[in-house]
């Protein structure tokens, strides 16, 4: 690919992550207007009295034309504004501060142990496909679609926790990233509740991913010209097919933001996702809000990564 | 992609193989070769069906979701149990002959709750995916056929639809709505759609560059022609599969909903909230494994089922179209 066709291709996506900004921020919006009472309500709590709705409303000016209100609204985001979180008396930008780093270990972690099984058992599947390994593989994965990941955390402190006590069940308590991590114990049954969840999806693309490309014409050129089915699998097929996962890496940020809830809320994990929960709980619309839009952001850039870095590793790829 | 559905390649456990293994030709494919006198050409559902139908686990999985439906919505008339009434004096009690499942917390007899929270979820998840499909196919569709600018403004709309991670909108509006059965429908669909139209626009711009359907415009066939004898009943297997797919995805969501005490308000319930109920004893003394194993069980086997139907009626229609 000509290095003039990147940079416009790189632009034209940028361009197109902006309308989409655009978009979801009116979507956003759109929500918290949802909220019975407007987003007054959303603010100050359903317990606010008549006389403290006015003048909030008059306050926040949210009796300015909604452009006005928009404006307002996207530029206080921009400049880190996130919200403030009446019931937890923080600002959401301080929340996301204090539980992100959390969540992005659970995560990080999740992914890692996940890859690790989910791309050799995909080969495997897709190199001895319609075997009894394969099938036997293919029900695992199909069982991680089907079973809710919270009862997937619900078997393993029954399981691995209450009936057989390897590991404590509930996980690790700190307020730091070093604190959780000195309880490595405590960290393996959700890190691997995560992880099945997540498992299913990678095995599912590798096998897919690795048989599409078995059938392509430079595997037979590489077999043509006598190289070792090894050579084929490891040196063609596995390069190529890992292209696949990295782009869906970038796609998968949804996917990872609801595995990270029904695991932090199942094992009491103090990230994000348990911090949602408890917004949920306590009809805290400033938090539910601004980590929707910081996951969107997270998701946006995902987006946009996946396709740059697809464009980058696949020399194929024209725009 | 949607969250939990499956990738679309991999073909199903026990697909059935190519053609007959025995080297014998079947009378369909003895059809098609010209051997035998061809009949009327049978219709396309029928054709798939018998795609269908050759994939036992399909079968089979389709059975244990009619089972599940009549276990859910004639199961009470046969098993009837009081499911509005709280009965304290049975809090907890262990499976008996006048509880075969026990009773839980608030002394629901197990078995018949499972009934009506079944009910819940089959209502709420084929609801939700019908509605969610209707809208996808109807905007997909549209921005595919007028494509240009239009199009492309629609996609980005749809692109930011996708964007918000699903579970956390859906939650913010549950907790906006306090949703009953019906309104949970709408949390769901309303965002699920997106997924649907990317996919339906995609093989609608497919469909349109297809030799076939160029053809008919080469003869001069009208392009209303085009759309209704070769885009759509190709589209339609397209549709379909995804509706299956999204039939389990909303029971998912709407356990999960459930699980987070953001479900369907008592005495109403589904598996989901049924599971949440369960959770608060799991580390008591007692085994109280009715509170869990049950819910729990049912919605893996009604969502594999689901899943193993629309995997085979993906090869259904893909094969259908092979043999042709």
């Amino acid at each position: 690919m000509g290095g003039a066709t990147m940079t416009t291709f790189l632009i034209r996506r940028v361009l197109q992550s902006i309308v989409v900004l655009f978009f979801v921020t009116l979507i956003t919006l759109w929500l918290v207007h949802l909220v019975p009472g407007g987003p007054v309500v959303a603010l100050v709590g359903v317990r606010a009295t008549p006389a403290q709705l006015a003048y909030y409303n008059h306050l926040y000016g949210f009796d300015r034309p909604i452009w006005v209100q928009y404006w307002r609204w996207v530029s206080q985001f921009a400049q880190g504004n996130f919200g403030y979180s009446l019931k937890n008396n923080q600002s959401v930008a301080s929340e996301i501060q204090q539980y992100l780093p959390k969540t992005l270990l659970l995560v990080g972690l999740g992914l890692v142990v996940s890859l690790a099984f989910g791309i050799p058992l995909g080969i495997y599947q897709a190199v001895k496909r319609y075997t009894v390994g394969d099938y036997a593989l293919t029900w695992v994965s199909f069982l991680g679609y089907a079973t809710p990941t919270f009862f997937v955390g619900l078997m393993l402190i029954e399981w691995f926790s209450l009936k057989i006590p390897l590991f404590p069940s509930q996980a690790p308590q700190g307020t730091t990233v070093g604190q959780i991590l000195s309880q490595p114990r405590a960290l393996v049954l959700p890190v691997f509740c995560f992880a099945f969840v997540a498992y299913a999806l990678w095995s599912r693309y590798m096998r897919s991913s690795v048989m599409d490309n078995l059938v392509q014409d430079y595997v037979r050129t590489a077999r043509a010209k006598g190289a070792s089915e090894r050579r084929v699998l490891w040196g063609h097929v596995f390069r190529n097919s890992l292209i696949t996962i990295v782009t869906l890496l970038g796609l998968s940020i949804p996917t990872l933001v609801a595995g990270a809830i029904f695991v932090e809320v199942v094992f009491n994990y103090p990230g994000m996702g348990l911090q949602f929960y408890m917004a949920a709980q306590n009809v805290d619309f400033q938090t539910l809000m601004g980590f929707t839009v910081i996951a969107t952001l997270a998701t946006i850039l995902g987006n946009l990564l996946a396709d740059v870095g697809y464009a980058v590793l696949d020399p194929r790829v024209r725009y | 992609m949607s969250l939990l559905t499956p990738p679309p390649e991999p073909p199903s456990v026990g697909a059935p193989p190519e053609g007959a293994p025995d080297g014998t030709l079947t009378s369909a494919e003895a059809a098609d070769l010209g051997l035998a006198p061809a009949a009327k050409p049978r219709s396309m559902l029928r054709r798939g069906w018998e795609v269908f139908a050759e994939n036992k686990l399909a079968l089979v999985s389709l059975g244990v979701l009619l089972f599940m439906v009549a276990f859910c919505f004639i199961g009470p008339l046969i098993y009837p149990t009081d499911q509005v009434h709280t009965n304290l004096s049975d809090y907890l009690c262990h499976p008996s002959a006048s509880h075969p499942l026990g009773c839980d917390d608030l002394g629901y007899d197990q078995l018949g709750r499972l009934m009506v929270g079944g009910q819940t979820s089959l209502e709420v998840g084929f609801a939700a995916a019908l509605v969610a499909v209707l809208i996808g196919t109807l905007y997909g569709a549209f921005a595919g056929f007028v494509g240009g600018t239009v199009d492309s403004f629609l996609m980005r709309v749809v692109d930011a639809g996708l964007s918000i991670p699903y579970i956390m909108v859906v939650i913010i509006l549950s907790v906006i709505f306090h949703p009953n059965t019906t309104v949970m429908i709408f949390v769901i669909a309303v965002f699920y759609w997106f997924a649907v139209a990317r996919l339906v626009r995609g093989e609608t711009l497919t469909l349109r560059t297809r030799e076939y359907v160029q053809a008919v415009k080469v003869l001069g066939g009208r392009k209303g022609r085009a759309i209704t004898r070769h885009v759509l009943p190709n589209a339609v297997g397209t549709i379909i599969v995804q509706g299956t797919f999204a039939v389990a995805d909303a029971i998912l969501i709407l356990a999960g909903l459930g699980f987070l005490g953001l479900g369907v308000s008592a005495p109403a319930t589904d598996w989901g909230s049924m599971l949440s109920g369960g959770l608060q004893y799991l580390q008591s003394a007692q085994d109280y494994w009715w509170l869990i194993y049950p819910p729990g069980i049912c919605i893996i086997v009604t969502c594999i089922a689901i899943n193993f139907i629309g995997d085979a009626l993906r090869d259904a229609f893909e094969t259908r179209l092979q043999r042709r």
